[in-house]
């Protein structure tokens, strides 16, 4: 134990500059670190890595090119492309000049980044590539304050020639000189900026309305940061990989601030559709995915081994089996019988093993899971092969940590205790509320927004409904809105049930109806690829979506699913009465282009109901089909129609029964 | 389409190319001008005699009358191999990879006559080779990366699909560096997307590397907008040739091939 005078003398002398700017952990990176590996990116098929003292030598180049184009203290610069290195290292030049980065989704089309470019006035964007800079271009006599263009991969740019629009290289040349020329520009602006100065602004997707700024100032993002590295024992040894969108707040979080404090590496993936096999080669060890991705990664797992050999089959399920009854038990600390270890270590030789090499989970430590709840399947698959997996629950104004599962304490339908620092309750009206260092600035321009969803004595509404169980774990049943009411009373908690579906692997995403009515129905999407492999394997031939989707026996295997999940709900006294009485399989998947689903694939459950409000009718009726005529919209911008006749089955509803 | 590509001078000239299998009389009497950096299309029916045209143009058929001039060199006919030498390169109607290979090594297959080590070395694999394979390597990637295939390098090229093919096609006559690339209707048998994004890379390689383009397409909407040029051929014979425009309005073209069309 350490006097306290010994403590005092171990704190930093007063002229180091304190690291509570990212500007100033960066530098110190520099030099404490200066020879680490900082970044990677695939180039070329290789693997390129900067050293933290060359990600500081870019991002001042960077920031003193912005400058000399006359970027000033304040000014927002927009980036806008997939995980690109120079893009995370624009992020940290703006802030270097004191200036605030604004992360836009690089799938959004041009239209949808116009709000967000006027709202935060943007006066310098740096974009991935000529697509982007294509966007920008549409809609720039709409933007005024937008000035420059700052373009990273020159491919097909050689013959734009437009004011304003420069590339990486030629901005980081005159950065250089500038430099030169001003050595000791770069070291004033950094100085400069303070812990409470607004860092970032992370646009919400949205469900409602147009997207809010969420401003967050250093000292919440850096305390948050600290707080769950220090929570989770991660140290400047992890290796990331960046493939989640920089406009998501969980990207922010996990491959900017806390690599920014830990010091650890980030990578960045060749292109968006090769992540998978970026995974492997990387190998991170710490890893955060929506569910979504998780459950992709088993049902590939599954198709492949259905088209196994029988005694690859038979190990696997045999393994599996015995992983599911001792892999969590040790990854939770708990005792173990010495042939049970046996068997798990000869299971890891034959198949945990190669499966987590394939998955690129090899070396992983902590992976994290966030957005929707996820199933208690995929939860013990993954436990099971001792990866620690965990939920948590976060959201933009809270920089990510609410709530985290704390290692050996996982219930796959909680999301854990309150995070480090973090307070938590339930307000009288039943929604989840919470307080603690991470609580954002304000939303931008919008004092009236910041009013409604922050108190004066700083607790942020969710939004979400929820309880806290025995055990202290929070359980979020739904959105605050959107849990309704059946006529005859009792909860319909939409998202609840969604979610139960959903953990069919056949199964991509549901819609759930019954506010206001007197029972629960739904619209399904199947899951492409697994149903397509069922359908395979039953010689059951179809052209593609649509067409499988209208299919007899598809509907029979869905109805199998949704009477499981009625099953299920008979046995809860509180959900009992929502059971799902008639459904239908949509004739197209819901998609974020036609505006059905968010940019982060949460579904508009307002704009859907508007759409498709003719087969919602059709499902409360008695009708045995129903017609519809929806427009699609292309990749490309163009639309198109698609006429469709839909089945509605009903399915069997099972008597409550109470335990 | 960008204006400043410029249209250089006739790489390419064909002189009375006539060509018969048999009694079927394939190619009769066939002119035509094909100029440097242009996107050049041959349309026609169903057996108009347009692959027949590329096939002669890169020595895969021999006609029996007329000449090729390709860079200033007249002949009746080159052998294949002269023509890739030449820096003629194509791609196949029915795809012609080799399906158990990856897509890298099926580009690399593109490289081949660039590689000047002997069997010995590269049986060895040491010194020049080791060089020479990475250096191939590169361009390789550097095609890969213009094509945005990298997701699939690895994976055998019989696994993938239709379009994905066509597209590896593509890059293994982008290897060979070409100065005339041929492209036997690089369209067929794609969706929609599909097309947009081949049309793209058509229209990025030309730009880009500077590369002439033959190519023949059955779908009208694709040749109209990417063509400089397009020529048209009906039972054998040409029967226009001329800006997009100009065939569009050709009366002779509309009663053979754009009015019996559905």
């Amino acid at each position: 134990m350490a006097s306290p005078q010994a403590l005092r003398v171990e704190a930093p002398a007063p002229s180091r500059p304190a690291l509570d700017t990212f500007p100033q952990l960066l530098l110190n990176h520099a030099a404490v670190r200066g020879e680490r590996p900082a970044m990677r990116e695939k180039d070329l098929g290789i693997w390129q890595t900067w050293s933290w003292a060359e990600v500081a030598g870019e991002v001042r180049a960077m920031a003193c090119g912005l400058a000399a184009r006359g970027f000033k203290r304040g000014d927002r610069l927009a980036i806008v492309g997939d995980n690109r290195p120079r893009l995370y290292w624009s992020m940290a030049a703006a802030q270097c000049l004191g200036g605030v980065p604004v992360p836009l989704y690089q799938d959004a089309v041009a239209e949808e980044m116009v709000f967000v470019l006027q709202d935060a006035a943007v006066t310098f964007a740096v974009v991935e590539d000529q697509e982007q800079v294509d966007k920008l271009l549409d809609i720039r006599d709409r933007l005024p304050s937008l000035q420059h263009i700052v373009y990273d991969d020159p491919r097909g740019m050689r013959h734009y020639q437009h004011d304003g629009l420069h590339s990486f290289a030629e901005v980081l040349g005159d950065g250089r000189i500038y430099h030169d020329e001003h050595p000791h520009f770069f070291q004033s602006e950094v100085d400069a900026v303070r812990a409470e100065d607004v860092a970032i602004m992370l646009y919400t997707s949205g469900t409602t309305g147009n997207p809010k700024g969420v401003a967050h100032t250093y000292h919440s993002m850096i305390v948050t940061a600290r707080n769950s590295i220090e929570m989770e024992g991660l140290t400047d040894q992890e290796e990331v990989l960046a493939y989640l969108p920089m406009a998501w707040v969980g990207d922010n979080l996990f491959s900017y601030a806390q690599s920014m404090v830990a010091g650890f590496c980030v990578s960045c993936p060749e292109s968006s559709e090769t992540v998978m096999t970026d995974m492997r080669e990387i190998g991170p060890t710490y890893y955060f995915a929506p569910p979504r991705v998780y459950e992709n990664l088993l049902t590939q797992v599954t198709i492949r081994m259905e088209d196994a050999s029988p005694i690859k089959r038979w190990l696997f399920t045999y393994f599996m089996e015995h992983a599911r009854k001792t892999g969590t038990r040790i990854v939770d600390g708990q005792q173990v019988g010495f042939w049970d270890r046996l068997g798990y270590w000869l299971g890891n030789l034959l198949v945990y093993g190669p499966v987590k090499n394939v998955l690129g989970f090899s070396r992983i430590k902590l992976a994290f899971t966030a957005g929707e709840a996820i199933g208690p399947e995929l939860f013990d698959f993954y436990r099971a092969l001792k990866i620690n997996i965990k939920q948590l629950y976060g959201s933009t104004e809270a920089y990510v940590m609410i709530c985290v599962q704390p290692n050996g304490q996982i219930k796959p339908d909680t999301v854990g205790t309150p995070a480090p620092g973090v307070e938590v309750k339930i307000a009288d009206s039943g929604e989840v509320i919470f307080r603690g260092p991470g609580v954002f600035h304000s939303y931008w321009n919008r004092p009236d927004a910041t009013a409604e969803t922050k108190t004066d004595d700083g607790w942020v509404l969710t939004g979400d409904a929820g309880f806290f169980d025995d055990d202290g774990h929070l359980k979020i049943i739904d959105r605050a809105k959107d849990v309704g009411k059946f006529t005859q009373g009792g909860m319909f908690a939409p998202k609840y049930l969604e979610n139960k579906l959903k953990f069919f692997p056949y199964i991509k995403e549901v819609v759930t109806f019954g506010d206001g009515r007197d029972h629960a129905t739904a619209f399904i999407n199947i899951d492409l690829s697994a149903v397509g492999n069922w359908a395979e394997k039953r010689n059951l031939p179809y052209t593609g979506y649509t067409d499988l989707a209208g299919q007899e026996p598809v509907y029979e295997l869905i109805r199998e699913c949704v009477e499981k999940v009625n099953a299920d709900l008979a046995r809860d006294p509180r959900l009992g009465h929502s059971q799902i009485k008639r459904f239908l399989i949509l004739h197209k998947e819901l998609d974020a282009d036609d505006g059905e689903l968010t940019r982060t694939r949460k579904v508009r459950r307002k704009f859907i109901s508007e759409r498709y409000g003719m087969l919602i009718d059709a499902l409360y009726s008695d009708a045995v089909d129903c017609t519809i005529d929806a427009q699609v919209k292309f990749e490309d911008g163009r639309t198109g129609n698609i006429r469709a006749t839909l089945k509605l089955r009903d399915t069997q509803i099972f008597p409550l029964t109470t335990a | 389409m960008n204006p400043n590509r410029k249209i250089g001078d006739v790489i390419l000239k064909v002189e009375n190319i006539s060509m018969s299998f048999g009694g079927v009389k394939a190619l009769t009497n066939i002119s035509l001008d094909v100029r440097e950096h242009e996107v050049c299309a041959i349309i026609g029916p169903n057996g108009a005699g347009k692959s027949s045209m590329l096939n002669v143009i890169n020595g895969v058929y021999h006609p029996q009358e007329g000449r090729i001039i390709y860079k200033g060199h007249a002949s009746q006919s080159m052998h294949a191999h002269e023509a890739a030498r030449h820096g003629i390169a194509r791609t196949f109607q029915n795809i012609a990879l080799f399906k158990g290979m990856s897509v890298l090594d099926n580009i690399m297959t593109g490289r081949n006559l660039k590689m000047h080590t002997n069997f010995l070395q590269q049986a060895l694999y040491w010194g020049a080779t080791q060089r020479e394979e990475i250096r191939h390597r590169r361009k390789v990637e550097e095609i890969i990366d213009f094509l945005q295939i990298e997701n699939i390098r690895k994976t055998p090229v019989g696994r993938l699909p239709y379009g994905l093919q066509k597209r590896v096609e593509l890059g293994r006559a982008l290897a060979a560096e070409p100065t005339l690339l041929l492209l036997d209707e690089p369209m067929a048998g794609m969706n929609v997307e599909e097309k947009q994004d081949m049309c793209r890379f058509i229209l990025d390689v030309n730009d880009e590397f500077g590369t002439t383009i033959v190519l023949i397409e059955h779908d009208m909407g694709v040749v109209m907008d990417i063509s400089d040029r397009v020529i048209v051929l009906d039972y054998g014979k040409k029967i226009g040739d001329g800006s997009p425009e100009e065939v569009r309005a050709n009366p002779d073209v509309i009663a053979a091939y754009l009015g019996t069309s559905h």
